[in-house]
């Protein structure tokens, strides 16, 4: 039966749950499967000490990310997160731009962690000795039973990446400890160690696997609308986040390069799991095997929550058909955009292979960062400190934004070495669908509907 | 049949399982409730006057 009349106060929104430790388990629980694997392919690029290289410069750039993404963020609190800063400070072009590189970069994690959960399915069936073992079906059930959850609702949604994330990030703590990080009987990085084996290039060609150390830590700004005091949760979440990865990277290449020599780390499917083998102790594989899961479960939940805020906020804004920018009356998710972008997420997993996946996510996500150096300047030329509250500010500016810059363009010539044409393919797409934007969506956009914040007249305006 | 095929059609069950529920719960909610209270979030609204829980405070008519 169809209701007439609106629920009680006439609005559905989504719901203020949400705590620091929300917002953390949401930015580190999509990043964290990047240490258990991805990121020794930079050890590939140029050995293991330009991988350390490339962790630390990428720990820059995405410290830049979270110091710029804080500030922002904590003002303009709404779910969305850069698409709604991207609308707010720059213009709606931008923001269509900046809303479709969230979703696909999202979208496009998601797969590849589904396929990398299908993938280690499958490799304990064939070590348990089954014939014909299929990764599909574990594929599948990872996105659907994931976006259920998403579905359900997001407290339950993010404790659990909050407790799944947490083991995860003990287990490493726990093999850190375990390799007895102060001595030399288990970690051998004198004798591994072999300089930089291609020079100062595999140290740049190394940074493209760099950012998988740290690459969507930006999320935790999807969690504005629904965090209880997003001045407060959502800089605490973010930066306690981005110094937990941090920790974590550098800890993840110190036992990794002390225990595999740097021709076998840089082709390695699971290098911790690798690494907990080698030490010949059960409980830490086990635990090692359960943490690889784990972070790659908490990485696709958390990418399925972004990507249907971003999508649902376009919707509500028109950028997008407003369908999508529905509110479920009971459990208060953005329902249909959840359920829209399952089959697209399917259709990835199922038919697309990982590394034009995982490279398309990149460099989405690469877009995105190269727009926060150019937004975080406006915003503060725009609104200097003192003319609107801030929940925090980040210092040394505008430092943080040009090496941010800096950083995305050595980054975006590293990506240029190894996958050229899809970074031109990637571009062709999103200028094409600028001009779909610019020319026949914009129209059913109600300009003035777009600014919400009750912030006053930009300076120069 | 071996016990890893077994699983693998648990996986698709489940699977297509939540997918219904999902679908299904989705034109429920459709049907239920007006466009103009699904469509009535509106950004950055953190006045909790205006955050209803249906389950507490009406819902489903």
């Amino acid at each position: 039966m169809t209701q007439t009349t609106a629920v009680h106060g006439e609005k559905v929104s989504l719901l203020r749950v949400l705590g620091p430790g929300h917002v953390w388990a949401l930015g580190v629980g999509i990043v964290l499967v990047g240490e258990y694997m991805g990121w020794n392919f930079a050890v590939g690029k140029g050995g293991a000490l330009a991988a350390l290289i490339a962790c630390w410069v990428a720990g820059l750039l995405y410290t830049c990310v979270a110091m710029i993404d804080s500030e922002v963020t904590s003002t303009v609190a709404a779910a969305g997160g850069q698409y709604a800063q991207a609308k707010h400070i720059v213009g709606p072009l931008a923001a269509f731009n900046v809303g479709l590189f969230l979703v696909f970069a999202y979208t496009m994690l998601e797969a590849a962690n589904a396929i990398t959960l299908g993938y280690l399915v499958q490799t304990v069936g064939t070590m348990a000795g089954f014939e014909g073992v299929h990764d599909k079906p574990f594929i599948v059930l990872t996105i659907v039973f994931l976006a259920w959850l998403n579905y359900r609702g997001v407290y339950a949604t993010l404790t659990f990446n909050l407790v799944i994330t947490a083991i995860a990030f003990i287990a490493i703590v726990i093999l850190f400890a375990a390799v007895r990080p102060w001595g030399n009987e288990v970690l051998k990085l004198d004798g591994l160690l072999n300089g930089l084996p291609y020079g100062w290039l595999g140290v740049v060609a190394s940074i493209h696997f760099g950012l998988w150390y740290y690459l969507g830590i930006e999320g935790t700004c999807q969690a504005a609308e629904e965090v209880r005091s997003p001045p407060r949760s959502l800089p605490l979440g973010t930066m306690t986040g981005i110094i937990t990865l941090l920790i974590a990277a550098t800890m993840t290449w110190y036992i990794c390069s002390g225990l595999m020599p740097w021709e076998y780390l840089g082709q390695a499917i699971t290098p911790l799991f690798d690494a907990a083998r080698l030490t010949d102790s059960t409980f830490l594989m086990v635990l090692l095997f359960v943490g690889t899961m784990f972070s790659t479960l908490a990485s696709a939940n958390g990418c399925i929550n972004d990507a249907s805020r971003a999508w649902f906020s376009m919707g509500r804004d028109h950028y997008l058909p407003v369908w999508f920018g529905a509110v479920h009356p009971k459990t208060r998710t953005p329902y249909r955009s959840i359920v829209f972008l399952v089959p697209v997420a399917v259709v990835f997993a199922y038919f697309a292979p990982l590394d034009q996946v995982i490279t398309f996510s990149i460099l989405s996500g690469l877009l995105g960062y190269t727009y926060m150096s150019f937004n975080v300047i406006m915003f503060r030329t725009k609104w200097p400190l003192g003319t609107i509250k801030r929940g925090y500010e980040h210092p040394f500016h505008p430092l943080p934004a040009i090496v941010l810059l800096a950083l995305c363009a050595v980054t975006y010539f590293a990506v240029f070495l190894g996958y050229g044409t899809q970074l031109v393919a990637m571009m062709v797409f999103y200028i094409i669908a600028s001009l779909w934007f610019a020319f026949h969506r914009y129209k059913f956009v109600r300009r003035g509907d777009q600014f919400t914040m009750a912030w006053p007249r930009p300076q120069g305006y | 049949m071996n016990s890893f095929e077994i699983l693998e059609y648990i996986a698709w069950a489940i699977s297509f399982l939540l997918g219904l529920w999902m679908v299904v719960d989705l034109i429920r909610t459709n049907r239920a409730y007006s466009e103009e209270v699904l469509l009535s979030s509106r950004e950055g609204d953190i006045d909790d006057a205006l955050v209803i829980d249906p389950t507490h405070q009406g819902g489903h008519r």
